[in-house]
């Protein structure tokens, strides 16, 4: 059953599929951000409550979602790591790991920016902002984690570990976060105190989320790559690449540098 | 359009500062990143023909003092 | 078993023998709490209601001094090589060497909390849950914390980087326990509480011998 997949775990087949995939995933991002966010901005109906302000909703929440997801999706890629002995999947667990960080900071940022007119304060105590921060601290442990090793093989185990370790706190982290909260009656207004969004609120949320996943999976397979460079610098097709894009670079270089000169 | 005018949609009904800043650091930061990544990538690539380069230089001299010897 | 007997020996006679690096970590947290009276205010009300959170955080952060100590020397001298090879299921020696370490270094803080209890102004029943959330919140620290020790054993630096690890790790252990000691200062059942971090002890105790056994075999390459 799994068997399609093993070719991908030797780094030239990944790097590939990075290369096949990526131009989609910059069109999608691009096509689905700009769709929901002018969507959101412009034609989405105000909140009632709200006013204009809730349409930071069109970032912070895809971005609170997949933060979240991104964090999942790398624990998920370390366990298929020490299962079956991937080097690919330790890697793009480690690609994915800055990407979830930015999505985090973009959340708790965008959060605070909405928290100011509706709690007076840029930063409240709130459940979600919380463990949102949470979140930024064991994405930054995880990286720390990598960094400090030399052995990036090694390096991609112990982050693994550690990634793990993470996820199965998050929901105990959330949950205790969540009820802390209620007990110190910290923020009155709730964000989400109506269950059900308007459809025509809803979609431009659905669209940036896509856009968002988009996003992620693009600079992904960007940072995959460059980790299996960066691994694989002494390989044949690894140089083969680089001669053959750098070399296209300086002719591009050369041909500006001759209409520059021209001009 | 839910704004009357484009000024009104600036204005974003007395929550320009809120909207505009927020969406303006979330694209900022998305783009730093993928502007980083690639800035790495090519780097990177750079880097390994800079490698090679050096050795086939190392090869080369090794040959010639062979071949002088 | 008299093999894991022979290690849980071992192990308390070096740290028997290591009595500064026993009891260092105890003055620290003796030390922060000091602190806080100096630092925030010396009114009784004020250090009862602070008190819970002021004792649980001292003891993480004091742990993260004791914790670094767990697999470091036996990492050096090359007895945790030993271990892997030995053909001992690795997980059940760490689990071992994690209840030895609990015993030099938590039980203590467990005798030095009446001393806490009275600088930070706590009532009796206050203090009484202190000591449970402590009996089973510690092993929850000692049990998470040697899997993060293992990762960053081989290190240099691995000091800051452990608490940058562990820290937020704890956070659920730290919300329930002040919450407990918070809900006895209003006269209130915290069995609630309690169950709460003996799952999450429970939940430790199965999984994380095994993750710490993973992280000393990543450590030793």
């Amino acid at each position: 059953m799994w068997k399609w997949l093993h070719p991908y775990a030797k780094t030239e087949r990944a790097y590939q599929l990075c290369s096949t995939l990526q131009p989609w995933f910059w069109v999608g991002a691009f096509v689905c951000l700009s769709v929901g966010t002018v969507w959101g901005l412009a034609f989405a109906p105000q909140d009632y409550q709200q006013g204009d302000s809730f349409r930071i909703i069109y970032i912070h929440v895809p971005s609170a979602i997949l933060s979240m997801g991104t964090y999942v999706a790398m624990a998920i890629a370390a366990l298929v790591g020490m299962v079956w002995q991937w080097r690919t999947a330790y890697m793009s667990m480690i690609a994915m790991a800055p990407i979830g960080a930015v999505m985090t900071f973009i959340a708790l940022f965008t959060g605070a920016a909405w928290g100011k007119p509706m709690w007076g304060a840029w930063w409240v105590w709130d459940a979600r902002l919380t463990s949102e921060l949470i979140l930024l601290f064991l994405y930054m442990g995880v990286i720390a984690l990598y960094g400090a090793f030399e052995d990036k093989q090694q390096a991609g185990k112990a982050a693994g570990v550690m990634a793990l370790v993470g996820v199965v706190n998050i929901p105990i982290i959330h949950y205790s976060v969540e009820w802390w909260n209620t007990l110190h009656q910290g923020a009155t207004i709730s964000k989400f105190d109506n269950p059900s969004i308007a459809p025509e609120m809803l979609w431009p949320l659905l669209i940036n989320l896509l856009g968002f996943a988009f996003f992620i999976g693009a600079v992904t397979t960007v940072r995959l790559r460059n980790e299996i460079v960066l691994r694989e610098m002494h390989r044949p097709w690894v140089q083969v690449l680089a001669t053959k894009q750098v070399s296209k670079q300086q002719s591009g270089d050369a041909i500006n540098a001759s209409v520059k000169e021209g001009s | 359009m839910q704004f009357e005018s484009f000024t009104e949609f600036l204005n974003m009904g007395g929550y320009a500062f809120y909207v505009w800043l927020s969406f303006g650091v979330t694209f900022v930061a998305m783009a730093m990143i993928a502007i980083q990544s690639f800035i790495k990538h090519r780097n990177l690539m750079k880097q390994v023909v800079v490698e090679q380069e050096r050795k086939a230089r190392i090869k080369k001299a090794r040959l010639q003092q062979q071949g002088s010897m | 078993m008299s093999l894991y007997q022979g290690v849980f020996k071992r192990d308390m006679h070096i740290a028997f023998k290591q009595k500064a690096e026993l009891v260092q970590p105890l003055m620290f947290l003796l030390m922060v709490v000091t602190l806080f009276p100096l630092g925030v205010s010396p009114s009784p009300d004020t250090l009862q209601r602070i008190g819970p959170g002021v004792i649980w955080i001292a003891a993480i952060l004091s742990s993260l001094m004791a914790m670094e100590r767990l697999f470091r020397d036996d990492f050096q001298d090359g007895s945790l090589e030993q271990y892997v090879l030995s053909g001992m299921p690795l997980s059940a020696v760490s689990a071992v060497k994690v209840a030895a370490h609990w015993l030099v270094s938590f039980v203590p803080l467990l005798l030095l909390s009446p001393l806490l209890a009275m600088f930070l102004n706590l009532t009796v029943d206050m203090y009484i849950a202190l000591v449970l959330t402590l009996l089973l919140g510690t092993p929850l620290l000692s049990l998470i914390g040697a899997i993060a020790v293992g990762l960053t054993v081989g290190l240099q630096k691995g000091g800051v980087l452990l608490a940058l690890l562990l820290i937020p790790v704890f956070i659920p252990l730290l919300i329930f326990a002040t919450s407990a000691v918070d809900s006895a200062a209003l006269q209130l059942p915290y069995h609630a509480q309690l169950a709460i971090i003996a799952a999450m002890l429970l939940l430790a105790a199965a999984l994380a011998p095994f993750a710490i056994a993973y992280s000393l075999k990543v450590s030793q390459n």
